[in-house]
């Protein structure tokens, strides 16, 4: 049955790209496909409104959408190997609790757009530094470095707590809050180069060495007997998948259930075999996030926040997935 | 391929030997059985000869060159594993577990091409699993499992396998089934060292026999002089006796029908 899905797998490479288009047409104010042709390539007459609202409100926020899904959902994939656990998903190592912190610290002092996603790209980073510190420190294994990533999630999210308490109710505290809902509202040009440039790199190094994910599934001693060294290559994993994770917190917020989900409903398409499933994964979460920010800026007259509409869609996709598994298993009707 | 162990010495903490003053030889084509109690270090043995733990103290060498010395992907060139329980999280194909055997011939970047999958058609047609290249390795049983680890053993290319208790899991058939692999592949040149619980197999498939008592070798040869009633005594702490078959086979039996239990009368 895999293997059949495997040889249509080539089908969701024309995922990503129709939701793309589709994410640039849709909206409160429709665009025609050749009208969205002219403005992207400048090809006879397009209005200075239609171009203005594809190139600089629609493009960059479809990019945005496209980049975050796809690298919550690879180091989703990544990480529900590396951890030999399926239940894990990308914000396993603390990255989103720090990423939340820094946020919430630079509104905290009403800090500009820059300052909040640079801030929360920062701590996200000091949350999984001091993950793997921990790692280190105490020799790296799968078990050490969950638990590290429970513990550092933890003070991240009681220093999260302090800042909302002592924050102003009128303009800091529903400021953090909303942006702890998550969405891409505020993707511009000027802070999506970091994103693209972490985008491409994180994912070039995914396919790359996506037939060693295999490999980081194995018990460690077996691992290691196969000549693997298990400790280098889970270290850069994680660092590669990390900074990639949290590029994405830091534009786009908390949103989950993308990291968890898209790896299995991929891993129910092409198999476990990372050399589909990392490209599988990547599409499916670009186009789910596309698909799914699409809604959440056109299916009420104000914008949903993504993080709500990524948990209210999680939420059952997952639990039909769980059913999937246990009727595979012969547990339920 | 031959695989020496020289007084090899090993400890968790200092001063606490699992292993002590242990030496061991596999020549090229011969099975090695390591026999003892639960706890007496085979498995810490098979940690040192495969260079997974390092010994504290003698030397471990592959053809003549200290394992030490060597790479991890040079080791897994020569020295395969073959665990006792692999418990795949995903379910990966037999094809794709065995795959994995490639690994210490590939690059970080580099991706199995077709010499890597032509080496998996050999190694499953040697162990006779080619029929379960495509099946999910959870599906399968526990004796085709264990021929499949054979199988990623030598898609490794190693000439010299490391299993640990083969037969642990498995019903007498499926256990004969899995060591006849074992006996035919030596019989092709490749070695194996073997820990297990039965005896009975040693007498079986076992060219020589090294048994372990508290981490000491107490004694060394081919079964029908290794496996005596004196050294399973003195391995086993109970009373057994050596009978033959008809067919010229020898098997252990205890002395009392509960040693350890109850008189029974029927």
């Amino acid at each position: 049955m895999t293997e059949s899905r495997g040889r249509t797998a080539w089908l969701l490479a024309l995922v990503p790209p129709t939701a793309f288009l589709v994410a640039l047409l849709v909206g409160r104010y429709s665009v025609r496909l050749d009208e969205a042709f002219r403005a992207l390539f400048g090809l006879g007459e397009a209005s200075d409104i239609l171009r203005s609202l594809i190139l600089r409100v629609r493009l960059p926020r479809a990019l945005a959408a496209g980049c975050i899904g796809a690298n919550l959902a690879v180091c989703g994939a990544a990480f529900q190997g590396l951890f030999r656990n399926p239940l894990v998903d990308s914000r396993i190592l603390g990255v989103s609790s720090g990423a939340a912190f820094g946020a919430a610290l630079a509104l905290l002092f009403s800090a500009g757009a820059a300052a909040v996603q640079g801030s929360a790209f920062a701590f996200a980073l000091v949350a999984v530094g001091l993950v793997v510190i921990i790692g280190r420190h105490f020799g790296s294994s799968t078990l050490v470095i969950v638990i590290g990533g429970l513990l550092v999630s933890a003070l991240f999210n009681a220093l999260l707590g302090l800042i909302k308490y002592v924050a102003d109710p009128l303009s800091n505290l529903p400021a953090i809050t909303y942006w702890l809902l998550g969405g891409l509202s505020g993707s511009r040009w000027v802070t999506l180069p970091p994103l693209l440039v972490i985008t491409g790199l994180g994912l070039a190094f995914f396919l790359l060495v996506r037939w060693r994910l295999n490999l980081l599934t194995l018990a460690d001693p077996e691992a290691s007997a196969l000549g693997v060294r298990i400790r280098p290559l889970r270290t850069v994993v994680i660092v590669v998948g990390t900074v990639m994770v949290a590029a994405s917190v830091a534009i786009g917020g908390m949103i989950g259930w993308v990291g968890l989900v898209v790896p299995h409903v991929a891993r129910a398409w092409v198999g476990p075999d990372h050399r589909r499933l990392v490209p599988a994964s990547a599409a499916i979460g670009a186009a789910t996030l596309l698909i799914l920010d699409t809604i959440a800026r056109t299916a009420l007259p104000s914008e949903i926040p993504l993080g709500i509409l990524t948990g209210l869609i999680g939420v059952p996709a997952f639990f039909l997935l769980f059913l999937r598994f246990l009727r595979a298993r012969g547990e339920a009707r | 391929m031959r695989l020496d162990a020289d007084r090899i010495r090993y400890a968790y903490r200092p001063g606490n030997d699992v292993l002590f003053d242990i030496s061991l030889t596999v020549g090229k084509g011969k099975t090695v059985f390591v026999l003892g109690a639960n706890g007496s270090g085979k498995t810490t043995l098979l940690d040192c000869l495969s260079g997974i733990r390092t010994p504290q103290s003698g030397r471990v060498s592959v053809d003549g060159i200290r394992l030490a010395s060597l790479s991890a992907r040079d080791r897994a060139r020569r020295i395969g594993v073959v665990p006792q329980i692999h418990e795949p999280v995903f379910s990966f194909t037999v094809g794709q577990a065995v795959l994995m055997g490639r690994a210490p011939h590939l690059g970080l970047f580099a991706r199995p091409g077709e010499e890597d999958r032509a080496a998996v058609d050999r190694a499953l047609d040697a162990v006779g699993a080619a029929g379960l290249r495509d099946r999910s390795y959870t599906d399968i049983s526990g004796g085709e499992r264990q021929l499949v680890l054979i199988a990623r053993g030598l898609a490794q290319g190693a000439g010299c396998l490391l299993m640990d208790e083969p037969a642990a899991h498995l019903d007498p058939h499926h256990q004969h089934d899995v060591l006849g692999v074992v006996r035919r592949l030596t019989d092709d040149g490749f070695s194996f060292v073997v820990t297990s619980h039965h005896p009975n197999n040693a007498f079986l498939y076992a060219d020589e026999v090294l048994f372990l008592a508290d981490g000491a070798s107490i004694v060394r040869g081919p079964p029908e002089a290794a496996i005596t009633e004196e050294t399973l005594h003195a391995a086993y702490a109970m009373e057994f006796e050596i009978v033959h078959g008809t067919n010229g086979t020898r098997a252990i039996v205890p002395r009392a029908r509960h040693p350890h239990g109850a008189a029974w009368d029927p």
